[in-house]
């Protein structure tokens, strides 16, 4: 059997497929250029000369307003929590929680403000801690990021306070250590990522936070609060949890305004909101929707608050601070000043005057931060530049005639006052169409290379179809079809790279790869038209060949006999049955399903939720039985499966395994649920031997699954070798694996009477005794390694997920196996001769039955549906690598790939293990030496031993129908993506989607080549043991 | 002969075909708030009862099938008593399939019901008319090659025909156009009855253009 050449031509189509995709996403993910430049002091665009000799020490562009600033930062604080409303008689957990804030706001209302804070999509903390601290809007796609937070390169706030000379002091979520390394005068860090913690990070701010602010040295405190969004993520908004935690924060914003001197800014902000099931990421109105609060000891505004509170973008943050404290506004901000702030306490007309001067200020900041961008970057459209460029200009000229006129004392009141109220409207004109113009074009497409990867994708799919109905075991085929394509890629991979050290240019290794890939696609067809110069054009043997496989007659093989009409119909029964099963699963399998944004009539179901979530106590352990029941279920059908072909009676490592480890993995996942699902203060003195159990126990999951996997590779057979050629009297009872049911004894009559028959028959030739070697278990040898394969990884896979999602994985296990039974049941009705080859439909349904459970495992293909809590399942700090995580989150969302990939070639396996037996003999059982003449001997798997060339080509085959089935969803959805680039919707339908199906073809097909690997790992165990069984 | 009875077939189901327009058109006359979408509850059951009543009456009339030997009076009562059941097994049957292919359980179980009468009336009804209460026929016809003659393709093809155009109507029902009749059951009701109209006069064309390769074995 060919093993390498096999694995050889999968892992090099994959190559094309991963080329293919990350060409097009390195055209499709969106990037915004970065300017490295950053404002000063000296910064040609000061005021004008009457204002600037008035500007205080330490003032820079503006004058400096107050000496020190205090900005909390409570994550996640939607409006709704800070919003207080006296009227409401019986408030939900999250309402009318910030009393204190109303009260501020009502007794002092020149002095506080609050208002709502407008998060610019995506609303994931790292972002909006860069969208808050550079005034600049990060781009869509980086997300993904938020595990590992890089340094912000561009200009921003803290920069510039460092700068200045400022002391900045930082105490709570460690983002931004890595966002803002060693600005900080003091810091406080503490792990962000657990989100099951809800009081770790905001503790430690509480404990730091009063000392500090006492202690006096420090200009800006930065104090991030993340209780409240890892209440949202653990129990969602409606709550009572998020009642204690939203009261803790009333009760510290009292206090520290009892501390905070006169010159102090205090800002209470929300860096987003969350949903209703207390997650964040997208751009829903409930997600962007945060709270800003603004407040000192000095009045700040002219006039009373508005009736309705204002909305602020952002961004807007980021100028205002700067100029309160007297900074220059960083480079890159396209944030409009909140100008209310700057009125002061002097008559209408002064205070308009300063309004003013900061928006002349800002606008000349935005102004000059546009031209360069656009001196390196194409994007922003020109006509659109121009056009602000005249609102500008015009803006400017009007003020310095209007400052001439002031300063000439040439206008009276009234008339000034509607002149600058008009001057500052165009200059807000400005500032908000320069943003506006922003957020529409920081989309930047590389078109040509979305076309090459689309076409690579595309070929590579024609690809797989090709050689699916080329794949031989011939060496001339992979000669042809794999070596010298492979010659060719490297050949132009080695040329590219060559040119590159002759031109010296850095070496983009996805071009390299894509143009190899495509040269090695080009040299396959190549050989391919070379080989078969006289076919008929390829469409034609493409029509021709999807109306063959349409058609369903196929000429009865020559061993089948045609079953008869009562069978027929019994199939058919059965076949109906099994149809109908498929349905109900398919129809349960809905109750799993969490919601998309865009749906809000969508109630996620109630499965996904967590136990811990559930309030009522008896709800909650009816469920745990039922799921531990579910577990207990499932490993006892796969022992009993194991049982019935006779695969649990070795001694060998594995079976024994099987055996105990099986149990013992139940058990412990069972601890880890009853551990991870009590509720939190319940346990009082016992929380520290929890916490070591909600740790210990997914570790002992990990260590055994491993070492079973581990076993699985080192020894796959599960075979029960019983050499009777010593003692040739004994009885054989093969028929089952334990002879202790009835229908063994049945058996044994038979047998003892077939003996006795072959004695006389041996006696009679005179020959010696026969020796046999029953070999319980042969012939499901390949199946039992797969399905002890798919448990173990089933076990881990659970183990990721919440309790309750067990019964869908019971629902997927089902389904597999119902799926396989209607695959060979249908096989068998229609009489297939090629017992090799795997159908189209086959393949095509047990992938449609992976996407299913995409989402009947609780996934969507949205951002905010990621189960982060996967991370922490036997983790309970933070990662120091950002590589685990990745893997247990990507585990988690991928579950139904992994699981369906892996399981792949039991399509092949399941109708060898299923074959029935013409004669009612049934013997799994297989004597290698004198007795392979015996034709009717039930074989089972052995069948594919007898002729290992067709095996090894019928897993090629196999993987390489799986492979253009999941590229032909692939290119789909490729294609969605680069066509509607420009939808209103790409960024939270297209681009998403694609993301998740590429890096889930990228899983399933990694799992594939494993799969298929394993099978070639038992080919070789049981070509090992024949050897042992002929030397002995 | 043949041509004469490809001609009848043709007339019977240009009848059906134009009853169930008329049965979207009439009753807009009789009631003003009358439409097919608005009302489409009383659209359903007027349009099942039209087409079964216009089938049996076609049925009596034409009698495509030969007349079972056994023809007493009692033995045709227990055939129609026995037809009458086979027929609600059916509409229960319809409606457990409708639902596992993810019609919802609970609420509008009157909707996805008399869609399930709708699509009997259209499948099972024709097959009780023409090859009565014997799943044995059934089987036959709907095999292989088991048509015996052009009554049995043209059922064949119309209730296929049904079937599909009530599948491919659940297609419009998740997309976000906000059409009125996205709303279950209407696009599948729809689905079918144009599959139906489609099946009608599909089948005698597709008969009369195969009528070469088309023979039949006799019982």
């Amino acid at each position: 059997m060919q093993r390498w050449p096999v694995l050889l031509f999968l892992a090099w189509v994959c190559f094309l497929f991963f080329a293919g995709i990350g060409l097009f996403m390195s055209g499709f993910l969106l990037t915004r250029i970065e300017l490295a430049s950053s404002s000063s002091c000296s910064d040609p665009l000061v005021p004008p000369p009457w204002e600037r000799q008035s500007l205080p020490p330490g003032s820079c562009w503006a004058p400096q307003r107050f000496s020190k600033a205090v900005l909390v930062i409570i994550d996640a604080l939607r409006f709704e929590f800070a919003r207080f409303n006296p009227a409401k008689a019986s408030p939900l957990p999250y309402e009318n929680k910030l009393s204190f804030l109303h009260h501020l706001a009502t007794s002092q209302p020149r002095h506080a403000r609050l208002y709502r804070f407008r998060a610019d999509p995506p609303t994931a903390t790292m972002q909006r801690i860069k969208g808050l601290t550079t005034g600049s809007l990060p781009t869509s796609i980086d997300v993904g990021s938020n595990f590992a937070t890089y340094a912000i390169q561009e200009d921003n706030l803290l920069a510039q306070l460092v700068q200045n000379g400022r002391r900045v002091v930082f105490m709570g979520d460690d983002t931004w250590e890595g966002l803002f390394p060693k600005k900080f005068f003091r810091s406080y860090f503490f792990p962000s990522f657990n989100v099951k913690d809800l009081h770790t990070v905001d503790d430690g701010i509480l404990q730091h936070l009063y000392p500090t602010v006492d202690s006096g040295e420090w200009d800006v405190l930065i104090a991030h609060f993340l209780g409240v969004d890892h209440c949202g993520h653990k129990h969602g908004p409606d709550h009572p949890e998020m009642a204690k935690k939203l009261t803790q924060m009333n009760e510290m914003l009292r206090s520290l305004v009892d501390h905070l001197g006169n010159d102090t800014l205090l800002l209470v902000a929300g860096d987003h909101g969350m949903t209703e099931t207390g997650d964040h990421g997208g751009d829903s109105e409930k997600e962007v929707n945060a709270a800003l609060f603004v407040y000192s000891k000095t009045p700040l505004f002219g006039t009373g608050p508005p009736e309705e509170p204002e909305a602020v973008p952002q961004v807007n943050l980021v100028p205002t601070v700067a100029l309160l404290l007297g900074v220059p506004i960083p480079y890159s901000n396209i944030g409009e000043v909140m100008a209310e702030l700057f009125s002061g306490d002097g008559d209408a007309v002064s205070a308009a005057l300063q309004q003013l001067s900061v928006y002349h200020i800002n606008a000349k900041q935005v102004d000059r931060f546009l031209h360069s961008y656009s001196l390196v970057a194409q994007d922003l459209p020109a006509e659109q530049l121009q056009r602000l460029q005249e609102l500008f200009s015009g803006a400017v000229e009007e003020h310095t005639q209007l400052l001439a006129q002031v300063q000439g004392a040439a206008l009276v009141p009234p008339e000034l006052e509607s002149r600058l109220g008009s001057l500052i409207s165009r200059f807000q004109q400005y500032l908000r169409e320069a943003r506006a113009v922003c957020t529409q074009s920081w989309a930047r497409f590389h078109p040509l290379r979305m076309v090459g990867g689309c076409i690579l994708i595309a070929a590579s799919c024609l690809l797989c179809y090709m050689a699916s109905e080329l794949a031989t075991a011939s060496d001339s085929f992979y000669r042809s079809c794999l070596l010298y394509p492979l010659l060719w890629g490297l050949l132009v991979a080695g040329l590219l790279g060559l040119a590159h050290v002759f031109t010296q240019e850095g070496l983009d290794l996805l071009l390299v790869s894509s143009w190899a890939a495509a040269a090695s696609q080009l040299g396959f067809f190549w050989h391919w038209w070379g080989q078969h110069p006289k076919r008929a054009p390829l469409v034609m043997l493409l029509v021709g060949k999807l109306h063959w496989d349409g058609r369903l007659t196929v000429p009865e093989g020559p061993k089948q006999q045609l079953l008869g009409f009562s069978s027929y119909r019994r199939e058919i029964w059965y076949l109906l049955c099994l149809v109908a099963m498929l349905l109900v699963c398919v129809r349960l399998s809905g109750f799993f399903h969490q919601c998309r944004e865009e749906i809000p009539q969508c109630r996620p179901s109630l499965f996904l939720s967590p136990l811990a979530s559930l309030r009522n106590a008896r709800a909650k352990n009816l469920f745990y039985l039922l799921c531990v029941a579910l577990l207990a279920g499932l490993v006892y059908a796969v022992r009993s499966w194991l049982r019935h072909y006779g695969n649990l009676n070795s001694s060998d490592p594995l079976v024994l395994f099987v055996r105990w480890g099986f149990p013992l993995v139940v058990l412990c996942i069972a601890c880890y649920w009853a551990v991870a699902s009590s509720a939190d203060d319940s346990l009082g003195k016992l929380q520290e031997l929890v916490q070591v159990a909600v740790v210990a126990f997914p570790w002992a999951v990990y260590g055994l699954a491993s070492m079973g996997l581990l076993l699985l590779l080192c020894n796959p057979m599960t075979v029960f070798a019983k050499d009777t050629r010593e003692s040739a009297g004994s009885i054989v009872t093969p028929y089952l694996g334990v002879p202790s049911s009835e229908v063994d004894f049945l058996h044994v009559i038979p047998q003892i009477y077939k003996r006795m028959q072959e004695s006389q028959k041996s006696r009679l030739e005179r020959g010696s005794c026969k020796a046999t070697v029953a070999a319980y278990g042969l012939g499901s040898v390949y199946s039992a390694a797969l399905i002890i394969a798919l448990t173990l990884l089933g076990f881990l896979l659970m183990l990721l997920h919440s309790e309750r999602l067990s019964l869908a994985f019971l629902l997927l296990f089902l389904e597999a196996f119902v799926l396989l039974h209607i695959h060979t049941r249908a096989r068998g009705l229609a009489g297939d001769a090629e017992p090799f080859s795997v159908p189209w439909y086959a393949v095509i349904s047990w992938l449609l039955a992976a996407s299913q459970f995409f989402y009947s495992t609780g996934h969507q293909p949205i951002f905010p549906a990621i189960h982060w809590n996967a991370a922490f399942v036997g983790f309970h700090l933070d990662h120091s690598t950002n590589l685990l995580p990745a893997v247990l989150v990507g585990a988690n969302t991928f579950a139904s790939h992994i699981l369906f990939a892996v399981g792949c070639p039991l399509l092949l396996l399941w109708p060898f293990v299923c074959e029935m037996p013409s004669s009612q003999k049934r013997k799994p059982k297989k004597e290698p030496r004198e007795e392979l003449q015996e034709v009717e001997e039930h074989m089972m798997e052995m069948r594919l031993r007898e002729s290992p060339e067709k095996f090894s080509t019928a897993l090629l085959q196999l993987g390489l129908k799986y492979l253009f089935v999941l590229g032909t969803q692939l290119l789909a959805c490729v294609c969605a993506a680069m066509i509607l680039r420009r939808h209103l919707m790409v960024w939270k339908v297209f681009a998403p989607k694609f993301l998740f199906e590429s890096l889930g073809f990228v899983v399933s097909s990694i799992c594939l080549l494993l799969g298929i690997s394993l099978v070639m790992r038992v080919d070789c165990a049981v070509s090992t043991w024949f050897s042992h069984l002929q030397l002995r | 002969m043949k041509e004469a009875e490809i001609r009848r077939l043709f007339a019977a189901n240009l009848l059906c075909f134009f009853s169930v327009i008329l049965t979207a058109v009439l009753p807009g006359f009789v009631w003003d708030t009358f439409t097919v979408l608005g009302t489409h509850l009383t659209w359903l059951c007027i349009c099942s009862v039209c087409v079964s009543t216009l089938n049996i009456i076609l049925h009596v009339v034409l009698k495509p099938n030969l007349t079972p030997k056994r023809s007493s009076f009692a033995h045709k009562i227990s055939r129609f008593l026995k037809c009458c059941i086979y027929f609600f097994m059916s509409c229960i049957l319809f409606h457990a399939i409708i639902v596992l292919y993810g019609a919802p359980l609970i609420e509008s179980v009157t909707e996805t019901f008399l869609f399930a009468v709708l699509l009997s009336t259209f499948t099972t009804l024709q097959c009780l008319c023409i090859l009565g209460p014997n799943v044995q026929a059934w089987i036959r016809v709907f095999s292989k090659n088991g048509a015996t003659s052009i009554w049995e393709s043209s059922l064949r093809i119309t209730t296929m025909c049904s079937i599909l155009g009530a599948w491919f109507g659940a297609f419009p029902i998740p997309l976000d156009w906000d059409r009125p009749w996205q709303v279950w059951p209407i696009s599948c009701s729809l689905g079918a009855t144009f599959g139906y109209m489609a099946g009608l006069i599909i089948a005698p064309l597709w008969i009369h253009w195969n009528r070469k390769q088309l023979t039949y074995k006799s019982r």
